[in-house]
């Protein structure tokens, strides 16, 4: 009885098999092709714009989206070890900005066709443009242009005297912040976020982390060993020493700088545009006061020096083909609708991830429900990315071990993080 | 008056006196058995585990970077040269020794009250008493590490106000701020995780010491910690050194509650973390591999040194001799 009870599962099985084999198991050969997009975890906006394309397409086109990690760094090492092994799977990605040199150099990515890319760069924020550019060639399309802004609490700042129409210095700020006896909400943990704000400071004191790019590691120019990376440093330890930081600002992201700057622990806080999105979800969900969220202000980043125009950090989404991608055409006639003004608007809108493409800021009912919108655009005019090398892992991880904690970072952190990172590239030490 | 069990008590079968000379016909018959029978599963042994060990070894001595195979390069053994003489090694290795250490005595000495309290508890209430006590174990390790980072986390927590009371704890306590007191929290998810492992690997060697040795002791006047110490013990030391070995084997590669709780940050890095941290985040699969290769011998050494240092003959315990 048993034997042919397993008699019969084996032709079943077999069965199975050739019918698999017919039909090309798993490829349906009569519908349109499905293209995969990979994205990062947000709202549910980017689901929704798959689903506007795919009627858009009238059949051309299907788009399916699968989910990335939640933390950017993990997003890179899945689409890594997938692109490494030749993954077709991926037609679409959506791709943090430090990454795609990475992705580029090592052909992961498909080629722009000249005219998309064209298109692509119309009408876009520098930032973002920059961001999607590697050896002058434009590699991804952007899609959304993050930066962040300075939040404060109107209160606050009055009491303090601070004129936030005119450009604030980190100094000011913590000043402000020690007579008001508020905390100033700054990124301290050892993450991504800790080297987004060490960037922003270089940048902003004219200086920067990679002076001169290279194909080889080792020939790579760091700018560390400069008076403007002792200055960024000097900024760096006089907020995280001032007494004006959180109890757990060294291990701090942005998720717990928006707590305390909800909570009202915090009077000032650097972070991104998400923030308002998320105050405006806690109102309705009764989470939090309306007086609370009627008390936001916003403001171009902090100046390090007084008279010089910050250098905000620049993030956001851009849009790549997968270099083994069975359809790339319609891969990038897909990306080329995703990324229509249409659908950023509409994305900025559902998830509050600001638009890359410029005219969308001054779009009314943008205005109307992202009252920051001119001020968001003006930052990504002023933004700056952060390295632009295919070792930006190395040279993140680097940053972190030596700027981590910020209590600690001295005059001397700069050139200990040069000497890591040049060892670290070339191979003769661990990170 | 140490009382052990003889080799051979209890097992039903009579053993032989003295190792045959030659093989019989029917025991060569009996062998050839045992390799047809075993055979398959030892190749796919070989296949899900031999593989991976020799292609880490064969990786480890290139540079090679994922993201640019072109640029691979047999570098013979420089990439150990680059491991041992950083310092970076030698910190994750001590920090991974220290939590080895604190976390396998606690749980030993934990997982045997355990064990003595599952022995001794009625048998009505035993299945249940067990079967909590599993409980932690069952539990994914990620998931107890996000469940102890939840509970001492400065702002989603509840130690900081429930503890408030002891000195040096207040609601401003930041638990995964320094060194000291995030390894305390990793030490203690990890304690709490498996400690039921241990317990419960004690006490099948509890169950195994026979009754009439105990009542023997008792008979003879030994208090409750003489025949603890001198019956108990020395007849489990088989248990003792599996669950030890087991543990500490496992304590060594401890990876899921340092990635959570504090990402190697403080001086917290482990040296599976630093495997990690080369291998995927680095994607230089050659240093990667190196690291790799040395986690892998230092737990061959650590089984080595037990085997040795406790002197047990594991087929001896299984009745074999």
């Amino acid at each position: 009885m048993r034997q042919r009870r397993r008699r019969r599962l084996g032709t079943v099985a077999a069965a199975a098999l050739v019918l698999c084999g017919l039909a090309g198991c798993g490829t349906d050969d009569t519908g349109p092709p499905t293209l995969t997009w990979y994205i990062n975890p947000d709202s549910g906006g980017q689901a929704s714009i798959a689903a506007a394309c795919t009627a858009e397409a009238g059949g051309a086109y299907d788009i399916a989206v699968s989910t990335l990690p939640r933390e950017s760094s993990e997003q890179r090492q899945q689409l890594v070890r997938r692109l490494a092994a030749g993954d077709s799977s991926i037609d679409i990605m959506s791709l943090d900005p430090p990454y795609i040199p990475e992705f580029a150099q090592a052909g992961f990515l498909a080629p722009v066709p000249p005219d998309i890319a064209t298109e692509a760069t119309q009408g876009v924020a520098q930032s973002a443009i920059d961001g999607a550019t590697w050896n002058d060639q434009l590699v991804t399309i952007p899609f959304w242009a993050n930066t962040q802004l300075l939040w404060y609490k109107k209160s606050i700042a009055q009491a303090a005297g601070l004129d936030m129409t005119q450009p604030v210095t980190w100094d000011q700020l913590v000043t402000a912040a020690q007579g008001q006896q508020t905390q100033v909400a700054a990124q301290g943990r050892r993450a991504e976020s800790l080297v987004v704000w060490f960037n922003a400071l270089i940048q902003s004191a004219g200086g920067a982390v990679i002076t001169q790019t290279a194909d080889k590691p080792e020939d790579i120019q760091l700018g560390l060993d400069t008076p403007q990376s002792q200055r960024a440093a000097e900024v760096m330890s006089g907020v995280a020493n001032s007494g004006v930081v959180g109890p757990a600002f060294t291990t701090a992201g942005e998720d717990e700088s928006v707590a305390s700057f909800e909570s009202g622990d915090a009077g000032f806080m650097v972070n991104w545009p998400f923030v308002w999105g998320r105050a405006k979800s806690g109102v309705e969900e009764g989470t939090l006061e309306q007086s609370v969220v009627d008390d936001y202000g916003w403001a171009v980043y902090p100046e390090v020096d007084a008279g010089t125009p910050s250098a905000p950090p620049y993030g956001g989404i851009n849009l790549g083909v997968g270099a083994s991608s069975l359809h790339p055409d319609l891969a990038y006639q897909a990306v080329q609708c995703i990324t229509s003004d249409e659908n950023q608007k509409a994305y900025f809108i559902s998830d509050g991830n600001p638009a890359a493409s410029l005219a969308v800021f001054e779009d009314p009912e943008v205005i109307a429900e992202f009252p920051m919108a001119p001020v968001i655009a003006q930052s990504l005019q002023q933004a700056k990315p952060r390295p632009q090398t295919a070792y930006y892992s190395e040279v993140s991880g680097s940053l972190q071990r030596e700027y981590h904690p910020p209590t600690a970072v001295s005059p001397a952190t700069g050139p200990d993080a040069a000497a890591l990172i040049q060892a670290v590239l070339s191979g003769e030490e661990l990170l | 008056m140490t009382t052990t069990v003889p080799p051979g008590v209890g097992s039903s079968v009579e053993q032989p006196a003295a190792r045959p000379t030659g093989l019989s016909d029917r025991i060569r018959a009996e062998r050839r058995l045992g390799w047809m029978l075993a055979g398959p599963a030892f190749a796919v042994m070989l296949l899900v585990t031999a593989y991976p060990i020799f292609q880490a070894v064969y990786d480890s001595l290139f540079s090679y970077r994922l993201t640019d195979p072109g640029n691979r390069s047999f570098v013979g053994l420089h990439n150990y040269w680059v491991v041992l003489t950083d310092a970076l090694w030698w910190q994750a290795f001590g920090v991974t020794a220290f939590i080895t250490i604190v976390t396998v005595a606690v749980e030993l000495v934990l997982g045997f009250a355990l064990a003595l309290v599952m022995l001794k508890a009625l048998k009505g209430l035993r299945p249940i008493l067990r079967a909590a006590i599993l409980l932690p174990y069952a539990i994914i390790t990620v998931v107890s590490a996000f469940a102890w980072q939840f509970a001492f986390d400065l702002t989603s927590g509840f130690v900081n106000s429930w503890f408030a009371w002891l000195p040096g704890i207040s609601a401003d306590t930041d638990w995964f701020g320094q060194t000291g007191t995030s390894l305390l929290v990793i030490c203690l998810a990890e304690i709490w995780k498996t400690t039921p492992f241990i317990s419960l690997l004690l006490l099948a060697g509890l169950a195994q010491v026979p009754d009439v040795l105990q009542e023997a002791a008792q008979v003879d006047g030994a208090t409750w910690w003489q025949r603890m110490r001198k019956v108990t013990i020395p007849n489990m030391k088989a248990a003792i050194m599996v669950a030890l070995l087991f543990r500490t084997l496992d304590a060594f590669r401890v990876f899921d509650s340092v990635f959570i709780m504090t990402a190697g940050a403080n001086g917290t890095e482990t040296v599976s973390f630093l495997a990690y941290r080369q291998t995927i985040a680095r994607l230089e699969i050659g240093l990667g591999s190196a690291v790799s290769v040395l986690l892998f011998l230092s737990v061959v050494l650590i089984a080595f040194g037990f085997i040795k240092g406790f002197k047990v003959d594991l087929s001896q315990a299984r009745g074999e001799k």
